[in-house]
């Protein structure tokens, strides 16, 4: 019997071809307005241009808010709570929420275009993902509207009012229905503000709530900004602030809140652990690795950016995943067979790139996967840290990008302590074959959610939410119902 | 239960000399052999599940399309195992083997045919100078209950009958009670049989329960000196599926990183169409990688997988499907 030889001549690589999803499909217009008391206007603030980012080239101009916007904006909505949103009950708020989600679904494929093009984030994602857990917010929150006597938060809790809203761009529409859905459901009209770089899938969202016939004022949506979300934070109008962003930020959001009587819920920044000891079903470890690093091109705050893996696998579990790493297609994003897409804005990549370099310059080892790179718009190889250390920068600090700094540990209790070694606290993995032990790590580590042998797993009825830095309340589930009721 | 005691793995023939010494070390005795398999990384369920859904979503399509659908032609191993196959049945698909459709030269051969081992001569003589390689069922097929002579008689034919390529199936009574140095003894007396002969060693995955399983009956199969895992026998439910290919291609990448040797994969039962097809062709690419994408590394145990590839090819060429009656029946 003779080995079959690794014969070059039988090698043939296979190319696919490329699958792009018709860029048709978005219904992209030149200019987008914003949506106020029910009607679509231009602001008086600076106009907004969208770029996308995996092209560079600008894809519509969109009207930006003014401060004077904003007053109009909470004026719409607090009229909106008092005469027609706050009086209703519950069982007639659900049948909107219903409609809305029912109007995701239909406009699905828009939808997901849309994102991906102003996004950069791969159609796949967009498209499996994004689009359906946002319709599925808006479902499981239209069964709440008429329950939310019997959700554990007293016999008969009241809305808080007008909620300021303010969302980052790692995921425009999933954001923005975290926090939509819940507030309508809850009886709170709301004035939500999307990320700068990525408008334009929320005042496509507005369009859904008009088809909807969603009463004027219930949800306006302003563009701008940071200036513009400081407005929304600092209004006198405002009883309710939820931000999901940067810690910094969060900081500062907190600052001006205190004292005031106004609630917030903060979703702040991340370095999540995965910890895999050494009986893990190793393969799926590594596709709970990649995909909880890699998604999103690792722009998002709940990402797996430390891997802290026992040292008895650490070399095997290391040529396995950059064998792995190697196999993702990065390139264009809606392209259906693309893994990682674009990084948002060319700030996120120069902050990706700076901080990468201090990897380097600290002495942790650096692979890049052998990807190729388009030449224009904004790609980071997928890339792979080892010999991190707990005092370097690229152990602590968030890098928000497709990179992942790979740690050692010695025993179970090393693993927990060195997981805990951040300010942050929003989510971890534990990987291992003994039901016991992921107990035993899941009681001990301080993070919000604390996956077992998968990653990044998001479900509207489970709460998300962080410790420490990584904020506080929650969203999703019951528990995410309180912070926009007055209990 | 009256189970005959352990014996002694490879008792009945020398160890391989291309084991590395720390394999060689787990076949020992029948301890070493259990505590090496079940110490194996252990297999997540929904991890592997959702891996192969996610490989599952590839978008194939124009000249890519095309390679797969020639690749995957080129993999088959055009297969009957009824009990009313005859002489004619077995010479009828010799011919579709050699040229699956005459209307276009250009369409690759099949890599085997695959029959039981009374046809197996039948097959020879038809395919002879073909190129085609005849691979024969043998050691009671397929529920492999029976006396080792009589498997090994089996054997015996398929291979004096000009087979060259021999599939045999595991003793699963005996790997589910945990005498894994029985299979492994089994496997290896029919590998001595062989000689030459190329074996395929079927696990049939849907009696084994659990993924786990899968991996340590991968690996006792390799370690015995199997050329090829196979699935399944096709008389058992569930039988190829996306997952257990995805992982019996994991197993043949860690037995290339452990020892350097290249050993194959041959999903078998309910591979039916070019979809289907491509989507293990992707994960050989992505997760053995595509040094596997050959017939002498990967395979597809089918009957009615070729037409329908047949038909897709011909539907890339001439813009429209064609239907049925434009490639050959031969059942």
């Amino acid at each position: 019997m003779t080995d079959p030889a690794p014969d070059s001549a039988h090698i043939v690589p296979w190319q696919y071809s490329p699958a792009p999803v018709p860029r048709e499909l978005a219904n992209l217009r030149s200019h987008y307005r914003m949506f106020l008391g029910g009607e679509f206007v231009d602001g008086d603030g600076e106009s907004l241009t969208s770029i996308n980012p995996a092209t560079e080239e600008v894809l519509a101009e969109v009207s930006g808010a003014s401060a004077s916007d904003v007053d109009r904006a909470v004026a719409a909505a607090r009229a909106a709570f008092e005469r027609s949103w706050g009086p209703m009950p519950g069982s007639e708020r659900a049948k909107y929420l219903f409609r809305i989600a029912r109007l995701i679904q239909e406009r699905g494929r828009e939808l997901a275009v849309l994102e991906t093009l102003d996004n950069g984030k791969p159609i796949k994602e967009s498209r499996d993902v994004d689009i359906p857990t946002a319709a599925a917010h808006f479902f499981h929150h239209a069964g709440w509207a008429d329950k939310l006597d019997h959700a554990g938060h007293g016999a008969n809790p009241r809305p808080l009012g007008v909620a300021g809203q303010i969302i980052p761009w790692n995921f425009p529409l999933l954001m923005l229905a975290r926090k939509i859905a819940p507030a309508l459901a809850c009886g709170n009209t709301v004035v939500l503000k999307p990320a700068e770089t990525t408008p334009l899938t929320a005042l496509v969202f507005a369009e859904i709530c008009e088809q909807a016939g969603l009463p004027a004022g219930v949800v306006n949506i302003v563009a701008g900004a940071d200036d513009i979300g400081a407005e929304i934070v600092a209004h006198g109008g405002v009883d309710k602030i939820a931000f999901t962003g940067s810690t910094e930020v969060g900081k500062r959001i907190r600052r001006t809140l205190a004292g005031t009587g106004r609630k917030p819920t903060l979703e702040l920044g991340g370095k999540g652990a995965s910890i895999v000891f050494d009986d893990a079903p190793i393969d799926q470890a590594i596709e709970g690795i990649v995909g909880g690093v890699f998604v999103n091109q690792g722009q998002v705050s709940c990402a797996g950016s430390r891997l802290l893996v026992q040292e008895s696998i650490a070399e095997e579990l290391l040529d396995k995943l950059h064998s792995r790493v190697a196999t993702l297609r990065l390139g264009d994003p809606l392209d259906a067979n693309t893994d990682v897409g674009a990084i948002n804005s060319a700030t996120r990549l120069d902050r990706i790139t700076e901080l990468t370099d201090a990897g380097d310059s600290e002495g942790a080892r650096r692979w890049t996967s052998p990807c190729p790179l388009p030449d224009r718009g904004f790609f980071f190889a997928p890339t792979v840290f080892s010999d991190v250390q707990q005092s370097m920068r690229i152990a602590r600090e968030e890098i928000f990008g497709p990179v992942l700094s790979v740690l050692t540990f010695r025993t179970p209790d090393e693993a927990v302590a060195k997981a805990n070694n951040t300010s942050y606290g929003l989510s971890a993995g534990i990987w291992t074959e003994k039901g016991s032990r992921i107990l035993w790590a899941a009681q001990r580590i301080r993070a919000g959610a604390v996956w077992a042998n998968t990653f990044n797993r998001f479900d509207p009825t489970a709460p998300f939410g962080g410790y420490r830095e990584s904020g506080f309340g929650r969203e999703g589930g019951r528990a995410g119902l309180e912070a926009y009721l007055d209990v | 239960m009256a189970d005959p005691p352990p014996s002694t793995p490879g008792s009945a023939a020398p160890a391989p000399p291309e084991l590395p010494a720390d394999l060689a070390e787990v076949i020992r005795d029948d301890a070493a052999l259990k505590r090496f398999l079940h110490g194996l990384p252990g297999v997540d369920q929904v991890g592997l599940e959702q891996r192969s859904a996610e490989l599952a979503t590839r978008s194939i399509k124009k000249d890519s399309k095309l390679w797969a659908i020639d690749t995957a032609i080129g993999m088959v191993d055009l297969t009957t195992l009824e009990g009313a196959d005859t002489g004619g049945k077995v010479r009828a698909l010799a011919a579709k083997a050699r040229s699956p459709d005459p209307d276009r030269p250009g369409t690759p051969r099949v890599a085997a045919l695959c029959v039981y081992p009374d046809l197996a001569a039948t097959a020879a003589e038809a395919l002879a100078e073909s190129g085609v390689g005849i691979a024969s069922v043998a050691t009671a097929f397929p529920s492999g209950r029976s006396s080792r002579r009589a498997k090994l008689a089996e054997v015996e034919l398929a291979v004096d009958s000009g087979a060259t390529e021999v599939d045999m199936v595991i003793d699963r009574g005996a790997f589910l009670s945990g005498h894994y140095g029985r299979v492994f003894d089994e496997i290896r007396e029919v590998r001595a049989a062989c000689g030459s002969t190329h074996l395929k060693v079927i696990l049939e995955t849907g009696e084994l329960g659990t993924y786990d399983n899968v991996r340590r009956a991968c690996w006792l199969a390799l370690l015995a000196g199997a050329d090829f895992v196979k699935t399944s026998t096709g008389k058992v439910s569930p039988a190829a599926t996306l997952p257990v290919t995805q992982l019996m291609l994991q197993t043949v990448r860690d037995w290339r990183d452990r020892t350097g040797h290249l050993r194959g994969v041959k999903p078998a039962g309910g591979i039916r169409s070019t979809k289907d097809a491509i989507r293990h062709l992707v994960a050989v690419h992505e997760v053995a990688g595509p040094e596997w994408l050959r017939p002498a590394l990967f395979r597809f145990g089918a009957s009615g997988l070729l037409n329908d590839l047949l038909m897709q090819r011909r539907t890339h060429f001439d813009g429209h499907y064609s239907g049925s009656d434009h490639v050959a029946v031969d059942h």
